[in-house]
C-alpha cells in the first residue's frame, strides 16, 4: 500500500512538471508584458519583474484597437453567417440523402484540407473583380465560402446523431421538408451551433494568410496587426507580449469557459463517432 | 457500376477544374509580347489647385525607429493642408522586405494608397512604371520648378523617356562604416580603409573576444555584399555589372564572393536573428567594433539613442569605397487608380519642397535630395555626406532598388541565403549569370 | 398512396439540391474553379515583365516552371522548402503522436483534477500561429530564453542557435535525388513482383518486373550516363534551424492529439479493460497489445490533420522565424515572397501547385477512404 502511495505521489509531480514545461511560453509572455520596458534584458528574461508594469497593455490595446475591433466584426459575423449554411447544409446530407449526395458531400470535404496558397491568386483577382478588395467584407466571404466544407461536416456529425425515428414521427404528424428543419432538427441543433460556433470562430480570429493578403491596413485583423507589433523585432519586447495576450484572449477566454464543446469540435472534426 | 461511379467522380473534378480555369484565367494572351508600356497608356497628373480634402492614405516601411522623421514630414504636410486627414499606414521590416509583398497586394487588388515609398530607380520602374501603374508628374515638376534643384543624375532614375514618375524626398548613403571611436581607441585600431586592412585589424579584435563586423537579419548581408563588391571591383566594374558589359562569372566578380566569404567570417553569429537596429546596438554597446549601414544608421543613433555624431560614434565609408557614394533614394508617388489625386499632389508638393525635405531629412539621418537645402539644420555626419555627394563618384544601391529590378533582388537574395550556407564562390556567381539573364539586368 | 409518397420524395430530393446548390456552385468555383486557375498560371510566363500590369500579357509555356524548380539553377531555395517540409511534416507528425499518446495514457487513469491538467495540455491549441511565433521568438533568441535554462542547474549557457543556425545535418546531393527515390520504389516494386506471381496474377507481377527492372538499370548504368538533373552538386538536408520550429509546433498540437487519443481511449469499452487485466496483462501490455491497436483510426485522423496543418506552417515560420529565413524557410512563404515580392506569379503559382499536390498525396486517399466508409 506504501509503495503505492509513493508511487502516487511521484505520478503527480511528474504531471505537475509537464504542465510546468506547457505552461513556460504563457509564464515568459507574461513577465515580459509586465516589466518595463528599460528592465527588458535577455540574460534575465526569465525573472520576475521586480515592479509590475501594466502600461504595456494600455499601449498594446491602443496600437491594437482598431485590429481587435475588425476581427470582432469579422469573426462574428463570418461565424453567424457560416453557421446557418452549415446547418441547413448539414440537415440535408444527414437526413435528406439522395444519389450522389455522398459525392457530393466528399468533393465539398476536400475543400477542407487544401493549402490555401493554391486558391489565393485567384481569390485575391475575384475579390477585386467584385469590388470587396481590402475591405472586411471580402475577409467576410472568403472566410464563410471556405468555411462551407468544415461547417457541413461538422453539422452533419451533429444531425446523424439524431435517431431517425424522431424525423418519421415528425413526418406522420405531417411536417414537411421545412417544417421538419425549423420546428424538429432546429432547437435541437444548438449545442451544434456552439461547438460549430466556437471551432469558426477561433478559426477566423486565428487565421493570418487572407488577412494579409487581402486587407488594406484598415480592415487589417488581429494577426495581422499583432505581426506587425512583434516584426519590426523592435528592443522593447514588452509591446508584442503584451499584443500576444490581447490577440489570445477572446480565444483562451471561449477556450477555458467552453472548453467542452471546443474538444468536441477538434474531435468530431475529425474523428467519426 | 463501381467504375461508372469513379469515372463519373474523375469527369466531374476535370470539368470542374476546367470550366473554372476558363472563367477566370483573365488578363490577355496576346501572340506577339506587346511593348509593356505604351505611351498611349500614359497617364497625366492633373494639376487643378482645388484645395484638397478627405483622407489620403500614405504607406510606407517607415514604422518605429524611422518613424518621427515621417511625422514632421507630415507635419509640415498638415499644417499647409489642414483639410486632408492623413492616414499614416506602415509596414514594419527594414529596406521594406514586408511592406513590398503587402503593397504589390493593395495594387493589384486594384486598392491602391494614395501614395507609397519606393526607391528611385529599377524599383520604381522595373515594378511600376512598365506596368504602366504610374501617372507621369511631368506637369508637377515643370510647375514646381524641380526640374532645377533635383540633380540632373537622380531625374534620370525616377524618370524614363515617357516621364518623370516620382518625387524624391532623400539622399541615403549605403556604403557606411559606423564605429565607436572611443572604443576603437580602447582596442587599439582604427578604421580599415581596405578590405586587407579590415582583416589584419579583425583578427585584432577576435583576439581580444570582440566581433569585428557586426550583422544582421537577411537583408543587411545583402546590403554589406553591395559594399564588399564595390570596394573589391571599383566604381568603373560596379557600374558595368549592372549595365550587363561585365559578366557574374567573371574572375573579377568571383573574387568579390570568396571576399564575403572572408568577411563573413568576422560576424557574429546570431545574424540572422537580429534587425539592423539591434546590429547597429551591437556597436554601440561595445559588443562589435564595425556595422556597415546605411546612413539610417545615423538617424537611429542620434534620433532615437539621443547619441551625439563624431563624439559618441564615427565613421568612414566602407573599405575600399573612399571617393565613392553608393545611394539610394527614397521616393513617394502618385499611382494610377489613386482615390484622392489631389490630396496625393499636393502631399508631392509637400515631398519635394525644401522646408519638407529640411523638416524630414535631418531626423531619418539622410540628406535632403535638392541641391539647396539649408545644411545648417543638418548634424555633423550629414553635412559631411552632403560634401560627398557633391564631390564623390555616385553608383546605385543593390539591395535598395536603384540598380536592378524587384525580380533580380528577390532572386538574388535566394542566392546568397544559398552562399551563407554552402560558401561557394563559384557557385554563387554561376547563379547569379543565370538570375541576371532571366531578370534581364543591363538590357 | 405510394404514388403521393414517391412524390414527395421527389420533391424533396429538388428541395435538397436547391438547397445545398449555392454552396456547390461557391466550393465549384472558389475551390475547383481557383486550383484550376492556379494550374493554368502555372503554366504560362505571367510575371516577367510588367506581371504587374492591369491586363498582364501571358504566354502558354507547359512545364517550364516546374522543371525551373526541380533542375533549375536560382530555385535552390525552393528545393530546400520541399527538403524542409518533409522534415517539418515527419517530426511534427512523429513529436505530436508520441506525446499526445504519452500525455493521454497518463491522464488515462483515475488522475484528480484531470480537467485541469487536461485543459493545460490543450491551451496552446486555442492561440494563433501569429501569437506562439511571437512568444517562442522570445524564447528562442540566442542569448535568452530556453538557452540560458542550463544556467540555472550551474551549467555554463546554451549557444544554440534555435532559428539562426546554418548547420544541416543528413545532406544528400540533390543531384542524386532520382537515384534516392528509386531505390525504395524499386523495393515496392520488387515486392509487388513477387506477391502478384504467388498470386498467380501473372500480367501484373510481368508489368511490376520490367518497371523493376528499368529502376534497377538506372540505378546501376544510366545514373552515370544521363546528364544529372542539376549541373553542379547542391546539398541539401535537415536544417538544425527548423527544429525551433518543429518544437513550438509541437507544443502546440502535442494537446490537440492528446485529446483525440484520450477520447479513443475512453471509448475502448471497460469490458476490454477487465479481460485484458484477468488475462493477467499488465497495464504497459495493456496498452501496447489492445489500446494503441484499437485507436488506430485516430492515428490516421490525427496524421491527416496534421500533416496538412505542417503544410500550412506559413504563419508559425513568418512570426517565429521571419520570411526571409532560408533556413526555417517553407514553400508556402516562397510561394507568396515570389509571387508578392517578386512579381513573378507563374512562378509563385507553381510552388502553390506543388504545395497542393503534396496535401493532395496524403489527403485524396483519405477522403476516398472515408468516402467508402460513409457509403456501407
Amino acid at each position: 500500500m506504501k509503495t503505492q502511495n509513493v508511487k502516487r505521489i511521484i505520478f503527480y509531480i511528474f504531471l505537475v512538471l509537464l504542465i510546468g514545461i506547457y505552461l513556460v511560453p504563457m509564464y515568459m509572455a507574461l513577465i515580459t508584458s509586465l516589466k518595463e520596458p528599460s528592465k527588458i534584458n535577455l540574460l534575465t528574461s526569465w525573472s520576475f519583474p521586480a515592479k509590475l508594469n501594466f502600461g504595456s497593455y494600455s499601449r498594446a490595446f491602443k496600437l491594437l484597437k482598431t485590429d481587435v475591433s475588425n476581427s470582432l466584426i469579422l469573426a462574428i459575423s463570418a461565424t453567424v453567417l457560416s453557421s446557418f449554411i452549415g446547418s441547413i447544409n448539414g440537415y440535408v446530407f444527414s437526413k435528406n440523402k439522395f444519389r450522389g449526395s455522398e459525392i457530393v458531400f466528399t468533393l465539398l470535404l476536400f475543400g477542407m484540407f487544401i493549402p490555401y496558397q493554391i486558391i489565393l491568386i485567384p481569390l485575391f483577382q475575384v475579390l477585386k473583380s467584385i469590388g470587396l478588395y481590402g475591405s472586411l467584407g471580402g475577409l467576410v466571404v472568403a472566410h464563410v465560402i471556405y468555411g462551407i466544407p468544415i461547417v457541413t461536416l461538422l453539422f452533419r456529425n451533429f444531425y446523424d446523431q439524431i435517431p431517425g425515428s424522431i424525423m418519421e414521427s415528425g413526418r406522420l404528424d405531417g411536417a414537411g421538408y421545412f417544417g421538419l428543419y425549423t420546428r424538429l432538427i432546429l432547437p435541437l441543433s444548438i449545442p451544434g451551433f456552439v461547438v460549430v460556433g466556437i471551432w469558426q470562430f477561433t478559426q477566423i480570429w486565428n487565421e493570418f494568410l487572407w488577412g494579409i493578403t487581402l486587407t488594406k491596413p484598415s480592415a487589417n485583423p488581429i494577426t495581422v496587426g499583432l505581426s506587425q507589433l512583434a516584426g519590426g523585432q523592435a528592443v522593447s519586447w514588452n509591446i508584442p507580449m503584451a499584443g500576444a495576450f490581447l490577440a489570445a484572449l477572446p480565444v483562451l477566454l471561449i477556450y477555458i469557459f467552453l472548453g467542452k464543446y471546443f474538444i468536441k469540435g477538434l474531435l468530431s472534426g475529425s474523428v467519426k463517432e | 457500376m463501381m467504375k461508372r461511379r469513379k469515372v463519373l467522380f474523375l469527369a466531374l473534378i476535370v470539368s470542374l477544374l476546367t470550366a473554372g480555369s476558363g472563367v477566370f484565367a483573365n488578363g490577355t494572351q496576346e501572340k506577339a509580347a506587346a511593348p509593356a508600356a505604351a505611351k498611349a497608356n500614359v497617364q497625366q497628373v492633373v494639376l487643378d489647385n482645388k484645395t484638397p480634402g478627405g483622407d489620403l492614405e500614405i504607406f510606407s516601411w517607415w514604422a518605429g525607429d524611422e518613424g518621427p522623421a515621417l511625422a514632421a514630414l507630415i507635419k509640415v504636410f498638415k499644417a499647409n493642408y489642414p483639410g486632408v486627414n492623413v492616414i499614416n499606414a506602415t509596414i514594419t521590416g527594414g529596406s521594406g522586405v514586408n511592406a513590398k509583398a503587402v503593397l504589390k497586394t493593395r495594387m493589384l487588388g486594384g486598392s491602391p494608397p494614395d501614395s507609397f515609398q519606393v526607391h528611385a530607380g529599377q524599383e520604381l520602374i522595373g515594378t511600376w512604371v512598365i506596368a504602366n501603374r504610374m501617372v507621369d508628374l511631368t506637369p508637377l515638376f515643370k510647375e514646381e520648378g524641380w526640374l532645377k534643384v533635383f540633380p540632373k543624375d537622380l531625374l534620370n532614375l525616377i524618370g524614363t523617356k515617357d516621364g518623370i514618375w516620382s518625387v524624391p524626398v532623400n539622399i541615403h548613403r549605403s556604403n557606411v562604416m559606423w564605429y565607436v571611436p572611443a572604443n576603437l581607441k580602447k582596442w587599439g585600431v582604427t578604421a580599415p580603409k581596405s578590405w586587407d586592412e579590415f582583416f589584419t585589424t579583425a583578427d585584432k579584435l577576435k583576439a581580444q573576444g570582440i566581433i569585428p563586423l557586426a550583422l544582421g537579419q537577411a537583408w543587411t548581408v545583402n546590403h554589406l555584399w553591395e559594399s564588399v563588391a564595390l570596394g573589391v571591383l571599383g566604381a568603373d566594374d560596379y557600374d558595368a555589372l549592372w549595365k550587363g558589359k561585365l559578366s557574374w562569372t567573371d574572375p573579377k566578380v568571383v573574387n568579390v564572393w570568396k571576399t564575403m566569404d572572408k568577411v563573413l567570417k568576422y560576424t557574429n553569429k546570431d545574424a540572422a536573428s537580429l534587425s539592423w537596429q539591434q546590429a547597429t546596438d551591437m556597436v554601440v554597446h561595445g559588443q562589435a567594433a564595425f556595422n556597415i549601414m546605411g546612413d539610417w544608421a545615423s538617424g537611429y543613433m542620434s534620433t532615437t539613442l539621443k547619441l551625439t555624431p563624431k563624439k559618441d560614434y564615427g565613421w568612414s565609408p566602407s573599405p575600399g569605397t573612399n571617393g565613392t557614394f553608393i545611394f539610394l533614394a527614397d521616393s513617394f508617388g502618385l499611382p494610377v487608380g489613386a482615390k484622392n489625386p489631389d490630396a496625393t499632389v499636393a502631399w508631392l508638393k509637400t515631398c519635394g519642397s525644401k522646408k519638407g525635405q529640411d523638416a524630414f531629412n535631418p531626423l531619418k539621418g539622410s540628406i535632403s535630395a535638392r541641391t539647396d537645402s539649408d545644411l545648417s539644420l543638418y548634424n555633423v555626419y550629414s553635412q559631411s555626406a552632403a560634401k560627398d555627394w557633391a564631390s564623390n563618384r555616385i553608383v546605385g544601391s543593390l539591395t535598395h532598388g536603384v540598380v536592378a529590378n524587384e525580380g533580380f533582388m528577390n532572386d538574388f537574395s535566394s542566392v546568397m541565403e544559398m552562399f551563407m550556407n554552402n560558401r561557394d564562390a563559384q557557385q554563387a556567381a554561376n547563379a547569379c549569370q543565370a538570375i541576371a539573364i532571366q531578370n534581364g539586368i543591363g538590357k | 398512396m405510394a404514388a403521393t409518397i414517391s412524390k414527395t420524395r421527389q420533391r424533396d430530393k429538388l428541395t435538397s439540391i436547391f438547397i445545398i446548390l449555392p454552396s456547390i456552385i461557391l466550393v465549384g468555383i472558389f475551390i475547383y474553379g481557383f486550383i484550376g486557375t492556379t494550374i493554368y498560371t502555372s503554366l504560362t510566363d505571367w510575371g516577367k515583365s510588367a506581371g504587374l500590369a492591369l491586363n498582364p500579357v501571358k504566354h502558354f509555356i507547359g512545364l517550364g516552371n516546374y522543371k525551373d524548380l526541380f533542375t533549375g539553377f536560382i530555385h535552390s531555395r525552393f528545393r530546400q522548402d520541399v527538403t524542409n517540409t518533409i522534415f517539418y511534416s515527419l517530426f511534427l507528425l512523429a513529436g505530436t503522436l508520441a506525446l499526445g499518446l504519452f500525455l493521454a495514457i497518463l491522464l488515462d487513469r483515475a488522475v484528480k483534477y484531470e480537467g485541469l491538467f487536461r485543459t493545460i495540455f490543450l491551451y496552446p491549441m486555442s492561440l494563433s500561429f501569429i501569437v506562439t511565433g511571437t512568444i517562442w521568438r522570445w524564447l528562442l533568441s540566442p542569448n535568452g530564453g530556453i538557452n540560458l535554462i542550463p544556467t540555472a542547474f550551474g551549467l555554463p549557457k546554451s549557444n544554440f542557435l534555435w532559428i539562426s543556425s546554418r548547420t544541416s545535418i543528413l545532406t544528400f546531393n540533390w543531384q542524386n535525388l532520382p537515384t534516392i527515390l528509386f531505390i525504395p520504389l524499386g523495393l515496392l516494386t520488387l515486392f509487388l513482383t513477387f506477391r502478384n506471381i504467388r498470386k498467380n496474377k501473372m500480367t501484373r507481377g510481368i508489368v511490376y518486373g520490367i518497371i523493376t527492372l528499368l529502376l534497377l538499370l538506372y540505378i546501376t548504368v544510366l545514373r552515370n550516363i544521363i546528364p544529372p538533373i542539376l549541373p553542379f552538386k547542391e546539398k541539401h538536408g535537415l536544417n538544425l534551424a527548423t527544429l525551433g520550429i518543429i518544437m513550438a509546433g509541437i507544443w502546440q498540437y502535442s494537446g490537440y492529439t492528446m485529446a483525440l487519443y484520450l477520447a479513443g481511449l475512453r471509448g475502448l469499452s471497460e469490458s476490454m479493460k477487465e479481460a485484458a487485466r484477468l488475462d493477467g496483462a499488465n497495464e504497459f501490455q495493456y496498452y501496447w497489445k489492445i489500446a494503441i491497436p484499437n485507436v488506430k483510426p485516430i492515428t490516421l485522423s490525427a496524421v491527416i490533420i496534421l500533416a496538412h496543418i505542417s503544410l500550412k506552417l506559413f504563419d508559425l515560420i513568418y512570426a517565429l522565424a521571419g520570411a526571409d529565413n532560408i533556413n526555417t524557410g517553407h514553400p508556402a512563404i516562397n510561394m507568396y515572397l515570389t509571387t508578392f515580392r517578386a512579381n513573378q506569379f507563374a512562378s509563385g503559382a507553381s510552388m502553390a501547385v506543388i504545395l497542393f499536390v503534396l496535401a493532395a498525396l496524403f489527403i485524396i486517399p483519405y477522403m476516398i477512404h472515408s468516402h467508402r466508409e460513409r457509403k456501407y
